[in-house]
């Protein structure tokens, strides 16, 4: 159950996207976001899927991975077409039963809006997917640099975030094996309530967070051993450089963020 | 100068904020040791005896109550030389797990590199040199989380190593490892020491992984009891047993059979040194 989790998973590759400097991935993908939002029509909002498809294409992930990366959010998508079907009511009527009434309207935002957070979401997790956390957070330190002040909560910042995307997997299987060892002795994590269920939690967490702390004072006494002496100095193996295909990503989006423009301009209006 | 790391009188205690006064514990009570360069020295020791403290002391994690720590020449208490310190003895953890900080391969082992503010086409090749060294070189775009426990603790060593140290200390290196990957850490170990010269000092509870040493110091209650060659040490089967600490297997059968009146070199450690032993034994007439 928990090795569903693909937050933070990278899967090392060559392919175009792959490559692409972080920083104009990081760029890309808010332009993406930018451009989602923009969508005001159908057409506007299948121009921006056109992009987020190919560019998922491009980078040769598996597509059975999107579909893994919405399986979390699905709630959330149930809850948001349930609050617009049945909450917005004007338009013609197509249903209609008591107190609930389902409209066209209300359809058709439901429709618009989980497409657009499906949208939302493959797209971030390519990012994920096609940036190792270490690049990605460096392309954030880098992107913030320039910005003297803000230059070493950043890198406090991007290195924190590093340290706990590396730790996911590991935590996870620490999790799994807590559960295992409560579970031998007799807890009982499926039955009973809410209330229960929550209690049932209580012996996992504390070990897990236990043992958490265990681990962060073993990795911090290696990172000093191995010189670590926060952002000051420190050089990159791995050089962000922006080449062509950069500049011609960048040029493509605009492209499409036109063509998100301009067909808006020509179907009917959803927000 | 000859002597690598070499502690004088070294005392050191914890400190316990949590109580009130604060609790002074010494666990260390005035040791000298000397190591020398290029030497492989294993320390044994039964747990909380100080071993994990003393090897923290020699690369500045610790810093002295008494007494001086000076390791390659610079002296381990002033603030100045705590990074040129431990660029030149790295430290291996018992855990892999913990002593990883990225999610690649070779960024991990570049991090070292990264800290030191090399320049980025020297990381990369030094990356891939260590990687190289420690046969993880085809490994190093995985993600740890999903290598062997060897293979991970070989990461780690490479992660040190890149840092071309003179000296590294291993605690415990091999105490989560299964017998391949202890058999693949020892290597790595031996090969560091004789190919490279590095000097290493190993911190261990496995007794045939220290025959393979040089020197074994053995540290008990913050005191160094036994300092020598192994077949020294392990000749001395009951005064380690007092200590708390095992003599190699095959060391304890020949001990046992010199008990009961057979006649045996007292100084055997290896399983081929023992063979020939016993086989003398069986069939005397082989031998000739
Ligand atoms: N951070 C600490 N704070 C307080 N006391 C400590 C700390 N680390 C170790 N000690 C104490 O110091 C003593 C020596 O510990 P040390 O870890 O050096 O032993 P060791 O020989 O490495 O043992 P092991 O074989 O279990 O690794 C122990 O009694 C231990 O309880
Ligand atoms: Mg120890």
């Amino acid at each position: 159950m928990l090795k569903d989790i693909t937050i933070g998973q990278f899967f090392p590759g060559h392919s175009i996207i792959h490559r692409l400097d972080p920083r104009v991935k990081l760029i890309l993908t808010i332009a993406f976001i930018v451009m989602l939002f923009m969508a005001g029509s159908f057409y506007g909002l299948a121009v921006g899927m056109a992009f987020v498809l190919l560019s998922f294409a491009l980078s040769g992930i598996p597509f059975r991975m999107m579909l893994k990366s919405l399986r979390p959010i699905m709630p959330i998508l149930i809850f948001t077409a349930v609050l617009n079907i049945f909450f917005i009511k004007t338009g013609d009527v197509w249903f209609h039963w008591r107190f609930i009434t389902i409209t066209q309207n209300g359809v058709v935002s439901a429709v618009f809006i989980i497409i657009r957070i499906v949208g939302l979401i493959v797209g971030s997790s390519l990012l994920t997917y096609t940036t190792s956390p270490i690049q990605l957070t460096d392309a954030i330190e880098r992107l913030f640099a320039p910005i003297k002040p803000l230059r070493r909560p950043v890198h406090d910042l991007a290195m924190m975030m590093t340290i706990a995307l590396r730790f996911i997997p590991t935590l996870i299987e620490e999790t799994d094996k807590i559960m295992a060892a409560q579970k031998a002795r007799g807890a009982d994590m499926e039955s009973g309530n809410l209330v229960k269920k929550a209690r049932a939690l209580v012996p996992i967490f504390v070990p897990l967070i236990v043992s958490s702390f265990k681990r962060a004072m073993e990795l911090a006494l290696a990172m000093e051993c191995r010189c670590y002496h926060g952002g000051e100095g420190r050089t990159r193996m791995k050089q962000m450089k922006t080449s062509l295909r950069d500049y011609a990503s960048l040029a493509l989006t605009a492209v499409f963020i036109a063509g998100v423009v301009f067909a808006d301009k020509l179907g009917p209006k959803v927000f | 100068m000859n002597t690598f790391l070499s502690a004088k009188n070294l005392k050191f205690s914890y400190i316990n904020n949590m109580e009130e006064p604060p609790v002074k514990t010494e666990v260390l009570h005035g040791i000298s040791l000397d190591i020398k360069k290029g030497e492989f020295v294993a320390v044994l020791g039964h747990n909380g005896s100080g071993k994990s403290t003393l090897a923290k002391c020699f690369n500045a994690i610790n810093t002295a109550d008494e007494g001086e720590v000076f390791s390659c020449g610079y002296d381990a208490s002033k603030e100045e030389n705590l990074l040129p310190i431990r660029q030149r003895v790295g430290m291996v953890f018992q855990n892999p797990d913990n002593q990883i900080v990225a999610t690649i391969v070779e960024e991990d082992v570049a991090f070292a590199l990264e800290n030191m503010g090399v320049e980025p086409e020297e990381i990369r090749r030094r990356v891939d040199e260590a990687l190289k060294t420690v046969d993880m070189y085809e490994y190093r775009e995985h993600a740890p989380h999903k290598l062997s426990g060897g293979q991970k603790q070989r990461v780690a060593i490479a992660g040190i190593i890149a840092m071309k140290p003179e000296c590294v200390l291993l605690d415990e290196p091999t105490a989560m490892l299964d017998p391949k990957g202890r058999a693949e850490v020892m290597k790595t170990v031996k090969m560091l020491n004789e190919e490279m010269g590095v000097t290493i000092v190993l911190i261990t509870h496995y007794m045939d992984e220290a025959a393979q040493a040089e020197r074994i110091v053995v540290v008990d209650s913050g005191n160094i009891v036994m300092d020598d060659v192994p077949k020294k040490i392990f000749s001395q089967v009951e005064k380690m047993k007092s200590l708390g600490l095992d003599v190699p297997q095959v060391t304890e059968l020949i001990w046992g059979l010199r008990q009961e009146g057979y006649d045996l070199p007292e100084d055997i450690i290896t399983e081929d040194e023992c063979f020939e032993a016993l086989l003398g034994l069986l069939k005397p007439d082989v031998k000739e």
